[in-house]
Protein backbone atom coordinates (compact mmCIF):
# COMPACT_ATOMS: atom_id res chain seq x y z
CA UNK A 1 0.00 0.00 0.00
CA UNK A 2 0.88 3.42 -0.32
CA UNK A 3 1.85 5.81 1.93
CA UNK A 4 -0.55 8.25 1.86
CA UNK A 5 -3.50 6.02 1.54
CA UNK A 6 -1.95 4.10 4.55
CA UNK A 7 -2.08 7.86 6.19
CA UNK A 8 -5.45 8.69 4.61
CA UNK A 9 -6.85 4.69 6.26
CA UNK A 10 -5.22 5.67 9.65
CA UNK A 11 -6.61 9.15 10.14
CA UNK A 12 -10.17 7.96 8.97
CA UNK A 13 -10.01 5.04 11.53
CA UNK A 14 -8.38 7.74 14.20
CA UNK A 15 -11.77 9.78 13.40
CA UNK A 16 -13.99 7.23 14.05
CA UNK A 17 -13.02 5.69 16.31
CA UNK A 18 -11.74 8.84 18.90
CA UNK A 19 -13.47 8.21 21.85
CA UNK A 20 -11.31 5.00 22.23
CA UNK A 21 -8.06 6.47 20.78
CA UNK A 22 -8.16 9.16 23.52
CA UNK A 23 -9.01 6.60 25.90
CA UNK A 24 -5.96 4.67 24.97
CA UNK A 25 -3.79 7.68 25.16
CA UNK A 26 -4.36 9.07 28.70
CA UNK A 27 -4.45 5.13 30.07
CA UNK A 28 -0.99 5.29 28.21
CA UNK A 29 -0.30 8.44 29.65
CA UNK A 30 -1.41 7.32 33.07
CA UNK A 31 0.92 4.31 32.49
CA UNK A 32 4.01 5.60 31.53
CA UNK A 33 3.49 8.95 34.18
CA UNK A 34 4.10 5.82 36.77
CA UNK A 35 6.58 4.02 35.43
CA UNK A 36 8.52 6.78 34.91
CA UNK A 37 8.14 7.92 38.28
CA UNK A 38 9.11 4.76 39.54
CA UNK A 39 12.32 5.06 37.38
CA UNK A 40 13.13 8.43 38.18
CA UNK A 41 12.45 8.03 41.88
CA UNK A 42 15.06 4.87 41.36
CA UNK A 43 17.10 7.46 40.44
CA UNK A 44 16.76 9.92 43.19
CA UNK A 45 17.95 7.27 45.40
CA UNK A 46 20.93 6.61 43.51
CA UNK A 47 21.47 10.07 43.20
CA UNK A 48 21.34 11.07 46.83
CA UNK A 49 23.48 7.94 47.56
CA UNK A 50 26.31 9.09 45.29
CA UNK A 51 26.09 12.72 46.75
CA UNK A 52 25.88 10.95 50.58
CA UNK A 53 28.23 8.36 50.18
CA UNK A 54 30.81 10.41 48.87
CA UNK A 55 30.39 12.62 51.85
CA UNK A 56 29.78 10.07 54.86
CA UNK A 57 32.65 8.99 56.65
CA UNK A 58 33.49 5.89 58.62
CA UNK A 59 34.62 6.66 62.58
CA UNK A 60 36.76 4.90 64.73
CA UNK A 61 36.34 6.25 68.41
CA UNK A 62 39.39 5.40 70.12
CA UNK A 63 38.97 5.10 74.27
CA UNK A 64 39.25 7.86 76.36
CA UNK A 65 40.67 7.75 80.29
CA UNK A 66 36.76 7.33 81.23
CA UNK A 67 35.46 5.63 78.43
CA UNK A 68 33.12 2.63 80.21
CA UNK A 69 33.25 0.18 77.07
CA UNK A 70 34.38 -3.08 77.22
CA UNK A 71 37.33 -2.66 75.07
CA UNK A 72 38.38 0.15 76.95
CA UNK A 73 39.29 -1.24 80.28
CA UNK A 74 42.61 -0.62 80.17
CA UNK A 75 42.30 2.92 80.08
CA UNK A 76 42.86 5.73 77.44
CA UNK A 77 44.39 4.95 73.56
CA UNK A 78 47.88 4.61 73.79
CA UNK A 79 50.38 6.40 71.43
CA UNK A 80 51.63 2.68 70.79
CA UNK A 81 47.81 1.96 69.72
CA UNK A 82 47.25 4.78 68.15
CA UNK A 83 50.57 4.44 66.03
CA UNK A 84 48.75 1.10 65.56
CA UNK A 85 46.13 1.68 64.12
CA UNK A 86 47.01 4.83 61.63
CA UNK A 87 49.97 2.06 59.83
CA UNK A 88 46.72 -0.73 60.08
CA UNK A 89 44.95 1.83 58.28
CA UNK A 90 47.52 3.08 55.97
CA UNK A 91 48.10 -0.85 54.20
CA UNK A 92 44.30 -1.06 53.71
CA UNK A 93 44.90 2.17 50.47
CA UNK A 94 43.21 2.55 48.21
CA UNK A 95 40.05 1.77 50.04
CA UNK A 96 40.83 4.24 52.68
CA UNK A 97 40.85 6.91 50.43
CA UNK A 98 41.54 9.73 53.12
CA UNK A 99 41.79 9.28 57.01
CA UNK A 100 41.00 12.64 58.76
CA UNK A 101 42.72 12.17 62.66
CA UNK A 102 40.27 14.45 64.83
CA UNK A 103 41.89 15.15 68.78
CA UNK A 104 39.80 15.49 71.53
CA UNK A 105 39.70 19.27 71.78
CA UNK A 106 38.46 18.81 68.08
CA UNK A 107 35.51 17.04 68.65
CA UNK A 108 34.61 18.88 71.93
CA UNK A 109 34.70 22.16 69.67
CA UNK A 110 32.77 20.60 66.59
CA UNK A 111 29.74 19.37 69.07
CA UNK A 112 29.83 22.55 70.97
CA UNK A 113 29.52 24.38 67.36
CA UNK A 114 26.73 22.31 66.30
CA UNK A 115 24.86 21.70 69.42
CA UNK A 116 25.50 25.81 70.66
CA UNK A 117 22.33 25.25 73.25
CA UNK A 118 22.64 21.55 74.54
CA UNK A 119 23.11 21.35 78.09
CA UNK A 120 24.76 17.64 77.39
CA UNK A 121 27.57 19.57 75.52
CA UNK A 122 27.92 22.53 78.17
CA UNK A 123 28.49 20.47 81.23
CA UNK A 124 31.39 18.20 79.96
CA UNK A 125 34.85 18.57 79.16
CA UNK A 126 37.16 18.17 75.92
CA UNK A 127 38.99 14.77 77.80
CA UNK A 128 35.56 13.46 77.83
CA UNK A 129 34.91 13.64 74.10
CA UNK A 130 36.62 10.12 72.24
CA UNK A 131 39.51 11.24 69.94
CA UNK A 132 38.72 9.50 65.91
CA UNK A 133 39.81 8.57 63.26
CA UNK A 134 37.44 9.68 60.33
CA UNK A 135 37.94 7.40 57.60
CA UNK A 136 36.40 8.08 54.08
CA UNK A 137 36.60 4.69 51.74
CA UNK A 138 36.56 4.62 47.80
CA UNK A 139 33.70 1.95 48.14
CA UNK A 140 31.48 3.08 51.16
CA UNK A 141 29.62 -0.56 50.86
CA UNK A 142 32.79 -2.03 52.31
CA UNK A 143 32.83 -0.44 55.68
CA UNK A 144 33.07 -4.14 57.02
CA UNK A 145 36.12 -4.57 56.06
CA UNK A 146 36.89 -1.63 58.57
CA UNK A 147 34.52 -3.02 60.92
CA UNK A 148 35.85 -6.54 61.20
CA UNK A 149 39.67 -4.90 61.48
CA UNK A 150 39.14 -2.33 64.09
CA UNK A 151 36.27 -3.51 66.24
CA UNK A 152 37.73 -5.04 69.38
CA UNK A 153 41.44 -3.63 68.08
CA UNK A 154 43.31 -1.96 71.47
CA UNK A 155 42.42 1.08 71.68
CA UNK A 156 39.30 1.24 69.88
CA UNK A 157 36.21 1.82 71.28
CA UNK A 158 33.46 2.02 68.78
CA UNK A 159 33.43 2.13 65.04
CA UNK A 160 30.67 3.81 63.25
CA UNK A 161 29.24 4.07 59.57
CA UNK A 162 27.50 7.43 59.40
CA UNK A 163 25.44 5.57 56.30
CA UNK A 164 23.06 3.77 58.21
CA UNK A 165 21.45 6.62 59.78
CA UNK A 166 20.69 7.78 55.78
CA UNK A 167 20.13 3.89 55.16
CA UNK A 168 16.35 4.35 56.46
CA UNK A 169 15.57 7.39 54.02
CA UNK A 170 16.83 5.69 51.27
CA UNK A 171 14.84 2.52 52.18
CA UNK A 172 11.99 4.88 52.24
CA UNK A 173 11.99 6.34 49.09
CA UNK A 174 13.07 2.87 47.59
CA UNK A 175 9.55 1.57 48.41
CA UNK A 176 8.34 4.65 46.99
CA UNK A 177 10.09 3.69 43.74
CA UNK A 178 8.65 0.13 44.53
CA UNK A 179 5.12 1.35 44.77
CA UNK A 180 5.27 3.49 42.17
CA UNK A 181 6.43 0.29 39.63
CA UNK A 182 3.68 -1.64 41.33
CA UNK A 183 1.09 0.57 40.12
CA UNK A 184 3.11 1.41 36.60
CA UNK A 185 2.97 -2.50 36.38
CA UNK A 186 -0.75 -2.44 36.76
CA UNK A 187 -1.42 0.41 34.52
CA UNK A 188 0.40 -1.27 31.85
CA UNK A 189 -2.10 -4.49 32.27
CA UNK A 190 -4.96 -1.77 32.23
CA UNK A 191 -3.52 -0.11 29.29
CA UNK A 192 -2.64 -3.48 27.56
CA UNK A 193 -6.00 -4.60 28.05
CA UNK A 194 -7.73 -1.35 26.58
CA UNK A 195 -5.44 -1.80 23.33
CA UNK A 196 -6.94 -5.06 23.05
CA UNK A 197 -10.66 -4.17 23.83
CA UNK A 198 -9.98 -0.95 21.07
CA UNK A 199 -8.27 -3.34 18.49
CA UNK A 200 -11.27 -5.60 18.98
CA UNK A 201 -13.87 -2.86 18.33
CA UNK A 202 -11.68 -1.42 15.83
CA UNK A 203 -11.74 -4.59 13.60
CA UNK A 204 -15.18 -5.29 14.17
CA UNK A 205 -16.22 -1.81 12.95
CA UNK A 206 -13.85 -1.42 9.84
CA UNK A 207 -14.65 -5.59 9.14
CA UNK A 208 -15.90 -4.34 5.83
CA UNK A 209 -13.05 -2.65 4.97
CA UNK A 210 -10.98 -5.61 6.14
CA UNK A 211 -13.14 -8.23 4.24
CA UNK A 212 -12.86 -6.50 0.97
CA UNK A 213 -9.02 -5.96 1.67
CA UNK A 214 -8.78 -9.34 2.09
CA UNK A 215 -11.24 -10.46 -0.77
CA UNK A 216 -8.85 -8.17 -2.93
CA UNK A 217 -5.58 -9.64 -1.87
CA UNK A 218 -4.51 -7.33 0.15
CA UNK A 219 -1.60 -9.01 2.40
CA UNK A 220 -1.96 -9.70 5.82
CA UNK A 221 0.58 -7.12 7.22
CA UNK A 222 -1.18 -4.59 4.72
CA UNK A 223 -4.70 -5.30 6.51
CA UNK A 224 -3.02 -5.23 10.16
CA UNK A 225 -0.69 -2.23 9.58
CA UNK A 226 -3.44 0.92 9.81
CA UNK A 227 -4.62 -0.80 13.03
CA UNK A 228 -1.67 -0.85 14.18
CA UNK A 229 0.16 2.07 13.14
CA UNK A 230 -3.11 4.03 15.03
CA UNK A 231 -2.80 2.41 18.55
CA UNK A 232 1.18 3.18 18.15
CA UNK A 233 -0.27 6.66 17.31
CA UNK A 234 -2.32 6.98 20.35
CA UNK A 235 0.47 5.21 22.85
CA UNK A 236 3.26 7.68 21.25
CA UNK A 237 0.68 10.62 21.96
CA UNK A 238 -0.29 9.28 25.50
CA UNK A 239 3.80 8.49 26.25
CA UNK A 240 4.48 12.28 25.25
CA UNK A 241 1.79 13.34 27.53
CA UNK A 242 3.51 11.76 30.17
CA UNK A 243 6.77 13.05 29.79
CA UNK A 244 5.98 16.65 29.25
CA UNK A 245 4.24 15.76 32.89
CA UNK A 246 7.47 13.98 34.36
CA UNK A 247 9.29 17.31 33.12
CA UNK A 248 6.93 20.11 34.57
CA UNK A 249 7.15 17.87 37.58
CA UNK A 250 10.73 17.52 38.03
CA UNK A 251 11.71 21.19 36.69
CA UNK A 252 9.45 22.79 38.93
CA UNK A 253 8.63 19.90 41.96
CA UNK A 254 11.76 18.98 42.49
CA UNK A 255 13.99 21.83 41.16
CA UNK A 256 11.61 23.75 43.92
CA UNK A 257 12.80 21.15 46.47
CA UNK A 258 16.22 21.84 45.45
CA UNK A 259 15.81 25.31 46.66
CA UNK A 260 14.83 24.53 49.59
CA UNK A 261 17.05 21.39 51.06
CA UNK A 262 21.03 20.81 50.85
CA UNK A 263 20.46 17.91 48.61
CA UNK A 264 21.17 16.79 45.33
CA UNK A 265 17.96 16.10 43.61
CA UNK A 266 17.24 14.43 40.05
CA UNK A 267 17.26 17.10 36.85
CA UNK A 268 15.51 17.21 33.72
CA UNK A 269 18.29 15.79 32.45
CA UNK A 270 17.19 12.65 33.83
CA UNK A 271 13.99 12.57 32.71
CA UNK A 272 14.97 13.01 28.91
CA UNK A 273 17.71 9.86 30.16
CA UNK A 274 14.27 7.94 30.89
CA UNK A 275 11.81 9.06 28.03
CA UNK A 276 13.49 7.06 25.44
CA UNK A 277 12.86 4.14 26.83
CA UNK A 278 9.31 4.94 28.41
CA UNK A 279 8.55 5.33 24.89
CA UNK A 280 9.80 2.63 23.52
CA UNK A 281 8.13 0.20 26.84
CA UNK A 282 5.18 2.02 25.60
CA UNK A 283 5.25 1.64 21.49
CA UNK A 284 6.81 -2.14 21.92
CA UNK A 285 3.82 -3.07 24.20
CA UNK A 286 1.50 -1.61 22.34
CA UNK A 287 2.65 -3.21 18.84
CA UNK A 288 2.68 -6.27 20.35
CA UNK A 289 -0.83 -6.67 21.88
CA UNK A 290 -1.92 -4.88 18.73
CA UNK A 291 -0.62 -7.29 16.59
CA UNK A 292 -1.62 -10.81 18.91
CA UNK A 293 -5.16 -8.88 19.18
CA UNK A 294 -5.68 -8.83 15.23
CA UNK A 295 -3.83 -12.11 14.93
CA UNK A 296 -6.88 -13.57 16.81
CA UNK A 297 -9.91 -11.35 15.96
CA UNK A 298 -8.77 -10.13 12.38
CA UNK A 299 -9.59 -12.44 10.08
CA UNK A 300 -6.91 -12.38 7.32
CA UNK B 1 -8.02 -23.04 -14.98
CA UNK B 2 -10.14 -24.43 -11.97
CA UNK B 3 -10.20 -28.46 -11.47
CA UNK B 4 -11.70 -30.25 -8.27
CA UNK B 5 -9.95 -33.77 -7.85
CA UNK B 6 -12.58 -35.89 -5.64
CA UNK B 7 -12.66 -32.87 -3.32
CA UNK B 8 -14.89 -33.45 0.10
CA UNK B 9 -15.60 -30.44 2.14
CA UNK B 10 -17.47 -31.49 5.71
CA UNK B 11 -18.21 -28.93 8.62
CA UNK B 12 -17.44 -29.24 11.92
CA UNK B 13 -20.62 -30.50 13.99
CA UNK B 14 -22.20 -31.13 11.14
CA UNK B 15 -23.45 -35.17 10.16
CA UNK B 16 -23.71 -34.57 6.21
CA UNK B 17 -20.97 -33.21 4.25
CA UNK B 18 -21.63 -29.63 2.35
CA UNK B 19 -19.56 -31.33 -1.17
CA UNK B 20 -19.20 -34.69 -1.30
CA UNK B 21 -16.57 -35.95 -3.99
CA UNK B 22 -17.50 -33.49 -6.78
CA UNK B 23 -14.38 -33.48 -9.49
CA UNK B 24 -14.92 -30.95 -12.05
CA UNK B 25 -12.81 -28.61 -14.67
CA UNK B 26 -13.57 -25.17 -15.78
CA UNK B 27 -11.28 -24.37 -18.67
CA UNK B 28 -10.28 -21.09 -19.04
CA UNK B 29 -12.34 -17.93 -20.69
CA UNK B 30 -15.68 -20.33 -19.72
CA UNK B 31 -18.99 -18.92 -18.18
CA UNK B 32 -19.98 -21.38 -15.48
CA UNK B 33 -23.54 -21.30 -13.91
CA UNK B 34 -23.47 -22.94 -10.51
CA UNK B 35 -27.30 -23.98 -9.66
CA UNK B 36 -28.91 -25.77 -6.75
CA UNK B 37 -31.53 -25.22 -4.22
CA UNK B 38 -30.50 -23.57 -0.81
CA UNK B 39 -27.82 -25.65 1.05
CA UNK B 40 -27.16 -27.44 -2.12
CA UNK B 41 -23.14 -26.72 -1.39
CA UNK B 42 -23.01 -24.39 -4.42
CA UNK B 43 -21.49 -21.12 -1.72
CA UNK B 44 -19.19 -23.56 -0.52
CA UNK B 45 -17.74 -24.33 -3.56
CA UNK B 46 -16.98 -20.98 -4.65
CA UNK B 47 -15.13 -20.43 -1.11
CA UNK B 48 -13.02 -23.17 -1.84
CA UNK B 49 -12.28 -21.99 -5.04
CA UNK B 50 -11.21 -18.59 -3.27
CA UNK B 51 -9.12 -20.42 -0.71
CA UNK B 52 -11.76 -19.27 2.12
CA UNK B 53 -12.06 -22.78 3.14
CA UNK B 54 -9.86 -25.53 2.98
CA UNK B 55 -11.52 -29.00 1.49
CA UNK B 56 -11.50 -32.10 3.71
CA UNK B 57 -10.39 -34.11 1.12
CA UNK B 58 -9.25 -34.40 -2.36
CA UNK B 59 -7.69 -31.27 -4.70
CA UNK B 60 -8.41 -28.03 -5.29
CA UNK B 61 -6.26 -26.20 -8.56
CA UNK B 62 -7.14 -22.61 -9.15
CA UNK B 63 -4.62 -20.95 -11.74
CA UNK B 64 -1.86 -23.62 -11.82
CA UNK B 65 -1.88 -23.57 -7.39
CA UNK B 66 -3.14 -26.58 -5.29
CA UNK B 67 -4.82 -24.88 -2.74
CA UNK B 68 -4.52 -28.00 0.33
CA UNK B 69 -0.24 -27.15 -0.03
CA UNK B 70 -0.49 -22.90 -0.60
CA UNK B 71 0.96 -21.56 2.06
CA UNK B 72 -1.04 -18.64 4.34
CA UNK B 73 1.22 -16.04 2.73
CA UNK B 74 1.04 -17.07 -0.81
CA UNK B 75 -2.94 -17.00 -0.34
CA UNK B 76 -3.32 -13.10 -1.27
CA UNK B 77 -1.38 -13.37 -4.33
CA UNK B 78 -4.02 -16.16 -5.47
CA UNK B 79 -6.91 -13.85 -4.44
CA UNK B 80 -5.44 -10.96 -6.81
CA UNK B 81 -6.28 -13.02 -9.88
CA UNK B 82 -9.71 -13.49 -8.32
CA UNK B 83 -12.76 -10.95 -8.12
CA UNK B 84 -15.64 -11.60 -6.32
CA UNK B 85 -18.91 -10.45 -6.53
CA UNK B 86 -21.89 -10.92 -3.53
CA UNK B 87 -25.17 -10.75 -3.52
CA UNK B 88 -25.74 -7.81 -1.33
CA UNK B 89 -22.97 -5.65 -3.27
CA UNK B 90 -20.06 -5.09 0.09
CA UNK B 91 -19.70 -1.63 -1.03
CA UNK B 92 -17.91 0.77 1.36
CA UNK B 93 -21.26 3.52 2.70
CA UNK B 94 -19.08 6.08 3.28
CA UNK B 95 -17.11 6.23 -0.32
CA UNK B 96 -18.06 6.97 -3.62
CA UNK B 97 -18.73 5.23 -6.81
CA UNK B 98 -14.89 6.11 -7.82
CA UNK B 99 -13.36 5.39 -4.21
CA UNK B 100 -15.35 1.77 -4.18
CA UNK B 101 -13.97 0.87 -7.05
CA UNK B 102 -9.81 2.37 -6.43
CA UNK B 103 -10.07 1.00 -2.83
CA UNK B 104 -8.78 -2.47 -4.92
CA UNK B 105 -5.83 -0.62 -6.44
CA UNK B 106 -5.09 1.45 -3.59
CA UNK B 107 -4.96 -1.86 -1.27
CA UNK B 108 -2.68 -3.48 -3.99
CA UNK B 109 -0.05 -0.43 -3.47
CA UNK B 110 -1.20 0.24 -7.02
CA UNK B 111 0.28 3.92 -8.91
CA UNK B 112 -2.00 7.39 -8.44
CA UNK B 113 -1.23 7.16 -11.66
CA UNK B 114 -2.53 3.85 -13.07
CA UNK B 115 -5.61 4.39 -10.63
CA UNK B 116 -6.76 7.47 -12.35
CA UNK B 117 -6.41 5.80 -15.87
CA UNK B 118 -8.17 2.27 -15.02
CA UNK B 119 -10.82 2.69 -12.69
CA UNK B 120 -12.32 5.20 -15.40
CA UNK B 121 -12.06 2.92 -17.76
CA UNK B 122 -13.76 0.08 -15.54
CA UNK B 123 -16.43 2.50 -14.50
CA UNK B 124 -17.30 3.13 -18.48
CA UNK B 125 -17.47 -0.59 -19.15
CA UNK B 126 -19.98 -0.96 -16.64
CA UNK B 127 -22.24 1.68 -17.19
CA UNK B 128 -21.53 3.97 -14.39
CA UNK B 129 -19.94 6.91 -16.49
CA UNK B 130 -20.71 10.01 -15.19
CA UNK B 131 -21.99 8.47 -11.49
CA UNK B 132 -18.38 8.50 -10.27
CA UNK B 133 -19.21 10.75 -7.23
CA UNK B 134 -22.63 9.26 -6.17
CA UNK B 135 -22.42 7.02 -2.48
CA UNK B 136 -23.88 3.54 -2.61
CA UNK B 137 -27.25 4.91 -1.00
CA UNK B 138 -27.62 7.08 -3.79
CA UNK B 139 -27.44 4.37 -6.12
CA UNK B 140 -30.05 1.54 -7.31
CA UNK B 141 -29.31 -2.02 -6.55
CA UNK B 142 -28.20 -2.88 -9.65
CA UNK B 143 -26.31 0.16 -10.13
CA UNK B 144 -24.42 -0.68 -6.83
CA UNK B 145 -23.70 -4.45 -8.24
CA UNK B 146 -22.31 -2.74 -11.13
CA UNK B 147 -20.22 -0.76 -8.49
CA UNK B 148 -19.46 -3.86 -7.25
CA UNK B 149 -18.30 -6.11 -10.61
CA UNK B 150 -15.96 -2.72 -11.33
CA UNK B 151 -14.42 -3.30 -8.48
CA UNK B 152 -13.86 -7.01 -8.68
CA UNK B 153 -12.52 -6.48 -12.51
CA UNK B 154 -10.71 -3.40 -12.22
CA UNK B 155 -7.53 -5.47 -11.59
CA UNK B 156 -8.02 -7.87 -14.63
CA UNK B 157 -8.60 -11.08 -12.81
CA UNK B 158 -8.51 -14.11 -14.72
CA UNK B 159 -10.67 -15.84 -12.97
CA UNK B 160 -14.55 -13.60 -11.43
CA UNK B 161 -16.60 -15.52 -9.06
CA UNK B 162 -20.38 -14.57 -8.67
CA UNK B 163 -21.96 -15.68 -5.50
CA UNK B 164 -25.80 -15.35 -6.17
CA UNK B 165 -24.95 -11.73 -7.74
CA UNK B 166 -28.83 -10.94 -8.52
CA UNK B 167 -30.43 -12.11 -5.82
CA UNK B 168 -31.32 -8.74 -4.50
CA UNK B 169 -32.16 -7.42 -7.93
CA UNK B 170 -35.59 -7.14 -10.64
CA UNK B 171 -35.62 -9.46 -13.40
CA UNK B 172 -34.55 -7.05 -16.28
CA UNK B 173 -31.82 -5.02 -13.68
CA UNK B 174 -30.70 -9.27 -13.03
CA UNK B 175 -30.41 -9.92 -17.01
CA UNK B 176 -28.42 -6.44 -17.55
CA UNK B 177 -25.90 -7.52 -14.89
CA UNK B 178 -25.61 -11.14 -16.26
CA UNK B 179 -25.18 -9.38 -19.38
CA UNK B 180 -22.58 -7.20 -18.37
CA UNK B 181 -20.71 -10.79 -16.93
CA UNK B 182 -20.80 -12.11 -20.56
CA UNK B 183 -19.30 -8.96 -21.83
CA UNK B 184 -16.07 -9.18 -18.86
CA UNK B 185 -16.51 -13.51 -19.85
CA UNK B 186 -15.60 -11.89 -23.07
CA UNK B 187 -12.51 -10.52 -22.05
CA UNK B 188 -11.03 -13.85 -21.51
CA UNK B 189 -11.99 -13.97 -17.81
CA UNK B 190 -13.51 -17.04 -16.40
CA UNK B 191 -16.80 -16.52 -14.84
CA UNK B 192 -18.09 -18.63 -11.85
CA UNK B 193 -21.53 -18.04 -11.00
CA UNK B 194 -23.90 -19.60 -8.17
CA UNK B 195 -27.48 -18.65 -8.75
CA UNK B 196 -31.17 -19.69 -8.09
CA UNK B 197 -32.07 -17.76 -11.47
CA UNK B 198 -33.84 -19.88 -13.38
CA UNK B 199 -34.84 -16.78 -16.13
CA UNK B 200 -31.46 -16.06 -16.29
CA UNK B 201 -29.79 -19.59 -17.07
CA UNK B 202 -32.29 -20.41 -19.48
CA UNK B 203 -31.75 -17.30 -21.28
CA UNK B 204 -27.97 -17.42 -21.48
CA UNK B 205 -27.74 -20.92 -22.21
CA UNK B 206 -24.06 -21.58 -20.62
CA UNK B 207 -22.55 -24.64 -19.46
CA UNK B 208 -24.59 -25.36 -15.85
CA UNK B 209 -23.01 -27.46 -13.02
CA UNK B 210 -26.04 -28.59 -10.72
CA UNK B 211 -25.43 -29.39 -7.31
CA UNK B 212 -27.65 -31.19 -4.83
CA UNK B 213 -26.86 -31.74 -1.26
CA UNK B 214 -22.93 -31.52 -2.13
CA UNK B 215 -23.22 -34.06 -5.21
CA UNK B 216 -22.44 -32.74 -8.43
CA UNK B 217 -25.73 -33.62 -10.18
CA UNK B 218 -25.04 -32.81 -13.58
CA UNK B 219 -22.39 -30.58 -15.88
CA UNK B 220 -23.90 -30.05 -18.74
CA UNK B 221 -22.60 -27.68 -21.81
CA UNK B 222 -25.61 -25.13 -23.04
CA UNK B 223 -28.03 -26.45 -20.33
CA UNK B 224 -30.52 -24.60 -18.68
CA UNK B 225 -31.70 -24.14 -14.91
CA UNK B 226 -34.30 -28.01 -15.01
CA UNK B 227 -31.72 -29.40 -17.15
CA UNK B 228 -33.63 -28.37 -20.30
CA UNK B 229 -31.54 -27.77 -23.51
Amino acid sequence: MRPQFILSEIWVGLRRNLSMSISVALVTMVSVLFLGLGILAQRQVDTMKDYWYDRVQVSIFLCTAKSDLPNCSTGAVTSSQRLEIRSQLAAMRPLVKDVFPESQQQAYDRARAQYPDSSTYRDIKPSQMPESFRIQLTDPTKYDVITSSFVGAPGVADVQDQRRILDPLFNVLRGLSFGALVLAGLMVLCSVLLVATTIRQAAFSRRRETGIMRLVGASAFNIQLPFILETLIATVVGSALAIGLLWALVRNGVGYLGKLLPVNFITTADVWAVAPWLVATAAGLSILTAWLTLRRYLKV
Amino acid sequence: MIRLENVNKLYRRTSAPALHEISLEVARGEFVFVVGPSGSGKSTLLRLILCEEQASSGNVLVAGRELSRLPRRKVPALRREIGTVFQDFRLLPNKDVYQNVAFTLQVLGKSRHAIKAVVPETLEMVGLAGKEKRLPHQLSGGEQQRVAIARAFVNKPTILLADEPTGNLDPTTSLDIVRLLDRINRTGTTIVMATHDEGIVDQLLKRVLELDEGVLVRDQMRGGYGGRR
